[in-house]
């Protein structure tokens, strides 16, 4: 896919870099302001330190010799590299000597130190060569030009000192400004530089990382149209970096995985309707047809509309148990799970079943006493019990000694088991035992026997609902049907 | 009088039914059914009306579908109720699941039953509902002819003969007789007698009714436990 710039600007990590870098930009602009107006101020405090201490230097040399030896003493140090700036003037104003050719008019009529930085121009800087302590050429060259003029054609400021000495001549001792401007200018480039540098870098990221997260989107969102398109069996890449992505893409899979399960189990279920409610329902047809053809008393009419009716009902029984199959098997979720006792399940199923059994011949007993709690629902597990017990009772008629049928109920190793053990034929093939809780399955003996062949899978569904498991082992004789739930926490 | 023939007349007597459903052809033919039963039947043909009727009409018992146009029967059920309405209700509805009747129980239904079903079936239940013949609730003794029960001492006698039975038995024979008159079918009996409401496999019930039969009827004249076909039970003394 192309990378179009509203298409990164659409990216989460696009936008959360364009964030960072205004915040950083914001910081680092006002760190170069702080930096340089600190450094420039204490470069300002120290040549008012400088300042101070040469005037009160020239000032003991004036104490000492005079006139002259202050005027000898500034014509030294004048000539100093970097020297400060030196003027002394009578108290006129008229420039008597020093290293300063023209001044900013006004900077000596006041004492003390001067408010804002003033130009000045010193001598040799200009086009006039004019020998370095001439004390008669005082008369600003640059006279008749407004201060601003005079700034912007020399170009050099200064801070300066004005002390009247006790002749009332005038002494003033200046630094150029040039070193703290240019260390404040230099600073700022640096910073500015960097700056940009850092900006540079920042899109160069956030362009990386942006692509780099939509691709892993793209490839995403690519991965979730193909199976939108049909293909269900594929998956979302997985980089195996553990990080968000791969978790977005794990859980989706996980996902996909259960929705793949229900659509199999869905699929199984119509499948199944398809197959097996058919073979009924032509039953149901034909039956109602061959009526129809022939002549028949009003006796012949009833008997098959009642038989018609019974088959419909049967068919609607069978109707119902796959949809509720189905519906416990795709994690159908209740809230409808109380505690549930299973002794007392048990007792009410074999009671209901005992004159059934009777009928048939066959011993019906429970062996259970103390209650056995589980969380569950006490519908689903009588229905999966009785059931169970249904056929137990069906297929212990064959048995070669008196038919019985016996309900136990253990506690092994954190599991309760429910038992239900006859003394039938059972079933000795291992595959058939695996076999028969699958839908409609029914074995070759059991179909002369009622039934839809659905029992057993309801009883594993609703097994599978409360957690547990549903085992059928041979027993010797007959076949034991195991159904072991998870104990009941104790809260 | 006895509490016997004061069922009797309770059941002998028409039923005003109000019926709401929405598919027209359901509700014509259980107009039609329930006509033919003696009883009176009004649809409302969907949720909205069906309220209006209900709240107005004095009802024995309504047929309510649980999904109906405009409003749906559940909600139509709690306003009545929230409005003091007793009148008995039985939801009609195609979600047949154990939370289902639950829920339909919970918003005031007295009783619930899952499309399809058979008609017998439903007249049967209807009729179980009617308050009018409901009285029998609160007495201890129940009469039926020459049968009689006691509630409260647990013991059965009929034509004054001592009859023993096993607790089922009597919690059984006391629905049936609560119903005396009355169609009580299998699975009215399994809900009610044994507190399921799956279909078992077996016609479990049969064996269990057929057994009290033979307790309350072997030694007597006269049958009083009927098996009505295609439908249910009846208890019902004399001819």
């Amino acid at each position: 896919m192309a990378l179009t710039m509203p298409a990164i600007m659409k990216t989460t990590a696009a936008r959360l870099s364009a964030l960072y870098l205004l915040l950083f930009a914001i910081c680092a602009v006002l760190l170069v302001f702080y930096m340089t107006s600190l450094s420039a101020r204490m470069l300002t405090a120290q040549t008012q330190e400088t300042i101070n201490e040469e005037v009160a230097d020239l000032a003991r040399s004036y104490q000492r010799g005079g006139l002259p030896f202050l005027v000898r003493t500034m014509e030294r140090r004048s000539r100093a590299p970097g020297a400060n700036l030196y003027m002394i003037a009578d108290p006129n104003g008229e420039v008597l000597a020093g290293n300063v050719q023209s001044i900013e008019p006004g900077v000596i009529a006041r004492e003390g130190w001067t408010e804002i930085p003033f130009s000045y121009e010193r001598y040799g800087e200009s086009g006039g060569e004019q020998a370095r302590g001439a004390t008669d050429s005082g008369k600003p060259s640059a006279q008749g030009q407004t201060p601003a003029q005079i700034r912007r054609n020399k170009g050099h400021d200064a801070i300066a000192l004005v002390v009247r000495l006790p002749n009332q001549m005038i002494l003033l001792v200046g630094r150029d400004l040039g070193e703290p401007e240019r260390f404040r200018s230099v600073v700022r480039r640096a910073l500015t530089l960097t700056l940009g540098m850092m900006g540079l870098g920042a899109l160069l990221i956030w362009f990386l990382v942006g692509r780099t997260a939509l691709k892993r989107i793209d490839n995403v969102s690519e991965a979730s149209s193909r199976i939108m398109g049909g293909d269900l069996s594929g998956r979302l890449p997985v980089t195996g970096a553990g990080d968000e992505f791969d978790r977005l893409s794990e859980n989706l899979n996980a996902m996909l995985a259960r929705i793949a399960t229900l659509n199999e189990g869905l699929k199984q279920v119509s499948d199944n309707i398809a197959h097996d409610l058919k073979t009924p329902l032509t039953r149901l047809r034909n039956r109602a047809e061959a009526v129809l053809s022939g002549k028949h008393s009003a006796a012949d009419y009833k008997a098959a509309l009642e038989g018609t009716i019974a088959e419909s009902d049967q068919l609607i029984k069978t109707f119902n148990a796959i949809l509720m199959i189905s519906r416990l098997e795709a994690g159908y979720s209740s809230e409808n799970t109380t505690q549930v006792d299973l002794a007392a399940t048990v007792r009410d199923v074999v009671e209901l079943y005992e004159p059934v059994a009777e009928e048939a011949g066959v011993g019906l007993e429970a062996d259970v006493a103390e209650p056995y709690l589980i969380e569950g629902n006490r519908e689903l597990v009588g229905q999966a019990l009785s059931n169970i017990v249904d056929n137990a009772i069906k297929y212990s008629t064959d048995a070669t000694s008196k038919p019985a049928v016996k309900v136990s109920l253990e506690r092994v190793a954190g599991k309760i088991k429910l038992t239900v053990a006859d003394n039938g034929q059972g079933i000795p093939d291992d595959a058939d035992r695996a076999r028969v809780t699958e839908r409609f399955v029914r074995l070759e003996k059991s179909r002369s026997q009622p039934g839809s062949g659905l029992g057993l899978s309801l009883a594993k569904a609703i097994m599978k609902f409360h957690k547990g498991t549903l085992d059928l082992q041979p027993a010797d004789p007959g076949l034991c049907v195991v159904m072991s739930f998870p104990e009941r926490e104790a809260s | 009088m006895s509490a016997a023939t004061a069922s009797e007349i309770a059941y002998n007597g028409s039923m005003k039914i109000l019926l709401i459903e929405d598919d027209r052809e359901a509700a014509d033919y259980l107009e039609k059914a329930f006509t033919e039963a003696g009883h009176t039947a009004h649809v409302a043909g969907d949720g909205e009306t069906g309220f209006a009727l209900a709240d107005s009409g004095d009802y024995d018992v309504m047929v309510v579908d649980r999904m109906l146009p405009r409003r749906d029967g559940l909600s139509v059920i709690a306003s009545l109720r929230s409005r003091g309405n007793t009148t008995p209700v039985l939801i009609l509805s195609a979600l047949g699941e154990v939370d289902d009747r639950v829920t339909g129980l919970r918003a005031g239904g007295d009783d619930y039953l899952t499309k399809p079903y058979a008609f017998s079936e439903l007249l049967a239940r209807v009729e179980v509902l009617n308050r009018r013949a409901g009285v029998k609730e609160s007495e201890t003794v129940y009469r039926s002819g020459d049968l009689e029960l006691d509630r409260l001492s647990h013991s059965v006698k009929r034509a004054g003969r001592e009859i023993v039975l096993q607790p089922r038995e009597f919690r059984l024979l006391e629905y049936l007789m609560r119903h005396a008159g009355q169609v009580v079918t299998r699975t009215m009996l399994l809900e009610n007698v044994w507190d399921y409401h799956f279909d078992p496999q077996t016609n479990v019930i049969d064996v269990h009714v057929s057994r009290l039969r033979g307790k309350i009827e072997k030694g007597f004249d006269k049958p009083i436990l009927h098996t009505i076909r295609g439908a249910g039970y009846m208890l019902k003394s004399g001819g």
